[in-house]
């Protein structure tokens, strides 16, 4: 039996606004998962075009989640988004043509060609950049937490993992930790149902991942992943929860990952019936349809959106190619900090 | 100046610290009420409160990860290891995430990781260790192994103060067995430097940590020899300049340390001396280390692992007669 609450599906338009959303912020929340899918699949086409060295990971059928997730943070509060979770960093603002440049291993990418893929983050934007193991990030974001606490900052650190991060002690560590001193973070678990290829069954043996919540002595929720209000009121009303004293919550957010683990895997071993029943919940035909409904969104509006995203990703597309190489004579520098870098924004 | 035990002077520097510095906390395991499990925060919850001296869960990773993000933040961690050896648990956050995050990411991340290290107590293979060839070995990281009371207060400070992962590598056996004269004031002590332990012309050591004092011992009991002892204070960055220097002057060389021999970060100086001091050698290099084991409990087997006077001895009569 479940232990954790089974949020309720997003509602009607008269619920939408009582959570504090008009209609113009619906429209930026769908034009956020458009750019976040765009995104992604641009990236799948430099891949096949040879311009991305090493893997290139998606999220596809994560963008309610991410985008939901940080539609609901505030404008200082921090995180550790992941590989699935590109739609964290098109909502906080980062410009596409620097994500780009970040695939390509370009100068003008984030990292400046030192890290690929996801491994990401504008420090300005509050998020800080994912590492390969995943659920390091997880006490990492604790951490930033602690730092809010000690200070009596009324801030929030959100911490992203999937279901197979949850397996490792990281995670335990850093759950424990955040429910001991009632730290004002707030864990987002995407259950996409397959780490790499190993399926839900084979990593963990609870109902609901959200169930360890109470283990660690806060609250856990459950809600459907391709569903962004219903994404967006919980995470809200968790991160308002934590930054009012009332400590952690466990949101885990149920996706299916609808392609490979990266782009050299096929997905052979998920059943195809699986991505088939997952497909009818697309995470942007179903919001679409939402606001078709419920907000009235017009065939112009709809237009105007995926125009927007078309133009300005093609602009961020040329803008990166025109970024060039790393300098090979710059691989040494910057291996430690000097007391100038830390005149950052987070260390003012 | 006042006489202060090796731990009073870490102590007294981080107490001065955190009272200059609001963004310097401490967080570990039984700091706090308990004031650390050698003491060395002993008090310090009463001065500075419990949301400034932190007892952390026994979760190494946590502290670690947590120091991090508090550090990305804006703070100025002092995070403690009980042991050394328990560096193990938080190694994925020091290397994977604290060391790469300024080169990859341009995020700095100044954290100090308190670690008292070695042995000579019966700690056995758990409460022993001196791990500093591993870190010194990842890029992004620093480590300090101070050997005197001063410089364990000079350079705590200066590791509060760098913008970057600093390990702060603190011998227990000198805890409360050394003494010295300690500056009242707040002063700084180079990260980089090394301390010219005992001036000499014949022969030049090594070392640095707990075994600056086993070379001076040894070097006493030669009166006739003229025996250097350069102590580095810091494995990484080293001061190369200083050694090779040394190694000018005296054409002979031992290095010296507490750690296993392979892959210790012995074998980075005498490569260095071969690659850039060859032609300035009278004799070969000669490494005296721990050999290649855990570190033992039973008392015979401790003294036969840790090196002791006795083989510093015997090392620096070889290289004098060679």
């Amino acid at each position: 039996m479940a232990i954790s609450r089974v949020a309720e599906p997003s509602g009607s338009l008269q619920d939408v606004k009582e959570w504090g959303l008009d209609r113009e912020d619906l429209l930026q929340i769908y034009r956020n998962m458009v750019m976040t899918r765009g995104v992604e699949e641009r990236g799948h086409i430099l891949y096949r075009q040879g311009k991305i060295p090493g893997s290139f990971y998606t999220g596809r059928g994560n963008e309610a989640s991410s985008v939901g997730v940080a539609t609901a943070m505030g404008g200082d509060d921090v995180g550790t988004p992941l590989h699935r979770d590109m739609g964290v960093h098109i909502t906080r603002g980062v410009e596409p043509w620097r994500i780009f440049a970040q695939y390509m291993g370009r100068a003008d990418g984030p990292t400046h060609g030192r890290d690929g893929n996801v491994h990401m983050a504008d420090q300005r934007l509050g998020l800080i950049a994912m590492v390969s193991h995943l659920p390091a990030m997880l006490p990492v974001a604790v951490g930033a937490a602690l730092a809010f606490r000690i200070r009596e900052e009324k801030r929030v650190a959100i911490a992203w993992s999937g279901e197979g991060a949850m397996a490792r002690g990281d995670a335990h560590e850093g759950m424990n930790f955040a429910g001991v001193r009632k730290l004002p973070v707030v864990f987002i678990c995407d259950n996409n149902q397959w780490a790499y290829s190993t399926p839900s069954h084979l990593e963990y043996a609870v109902e609901h991942l959200a169930d360890r919540a109470q283990a660690y002595g806060f609250d856990g929720v459950v809600v459907d992943g391709t569903d962004v209000l219903a994404v967006y009121r919980e995470a809200k009303y968790a991160i308002e929860k934590a930054r009012d004293g009332g400590g952690p919550t466990l949101i885990e957010c149920q996706t299916l990952r609808m392609e490979g683990h990266a782009v050299h895997d096929d997905a052979f071993y998920v059943p195809k019936e699986l991505f088939e029943r997952w497909a009818e919940r697309d995470p942007l035909e179903r919001y679409r349809s939402w606001l078709r409904e419920n907000v009235d969104m017009t065939d112009e509006e709809e237009d105007e959106i995926t125009g927007y995203v078309k133009k300005l990703l093609n602009e961020a597309l040329q803008r990166a190619e025109e970024s060039p190489m790393p300098d090979p004579s710059t691989l040494l520098e910057g291996v430690y900090a000097t007391p100038e870098d830390l005149d950052t924004p987070h260390h003012k | 100046m006042a006489e202060r035990t090796y731990l009073q002077a870490i102590s007294d520097g981080l107490r001065q610290e955190m009272r200059r510095d609001k963004r310097v906390f401490v967080l570990g395991e039984d700091v706090g009420v308990y004031g650390g499990a050698f003491k060395v925060t002993l008090g310090f919850q009463e001065e500075f409160g419990a949301w400034r001296v932190i007892d952390a869960p026994l979760s190494e990773t946590a502290i670690m990860g947590g120091a991090t993000g508090a550090a990305i933040m804006g703070m100025r961690p002092v995070a403690e290891m009980q042991f050394a050896d328990f560096v193990s648990c938080a190694w994925d956050h020091l290397v994977t995430v604290a060391a790469k995050q300024r080169w990859r990411a341009g995020t700095p991340v100044p954290i100090v990781l308190r670690l008292p290290s070695g042995g000579g107590f019966s700690g056995g293979p758990f409460h022993s260790q001196n791990p500093e060839s591993s870190f010194a070995h990842i890029p992004g990281l620093k480590c300090v192994c101070p050997a005197t009371p001063e410089d364990a207060k000079g350079l705590i400070v200066a590791a509060i103060e760098d913008p970057n992962p600093v390990l702060f590598f603190e011998h227990k056996h000198l805890y409360r067995r050394i003494k010295g004269e300690v500056p009242d004031e707040r002063y700084v002590t180079p990260i980089g430097k090394a301390r010219t332990h005992r001036e000499g012309e014949d022969v030049s050591v090594i070392t640095w940590g707990a075994m600056v004092y086993t070379a001076d011992e040894a070097a006493k009991q030669l009166p006739d020899a003229s025996v250097e002892i350069i102590d580095l204070r810091s494995v990484m960055p080293w001061d190369k300049e200083a050694v090779l220097a040394s190694v000018r002057k005296t054409s002979k060389v031992l290095v010296l340390h507490e750690d296993t021999r392979t892959g210790g970060f012995g074998g980075e100086i005498a490569a260095t001396i071969a690659e850039e001091a060859f032609e300035d050698l009278d004799a070969p290099v000669r490494r005296i280390t721990a050999p290649d084991t855990p570190v033992p409990f039973s008392p015979p087997l401790e003294k036969a692992f840790i090196p002791q006077v006795e083989d510093v001895l015997r090392g620096l009569k070889e290289l004098i007669e060679y």
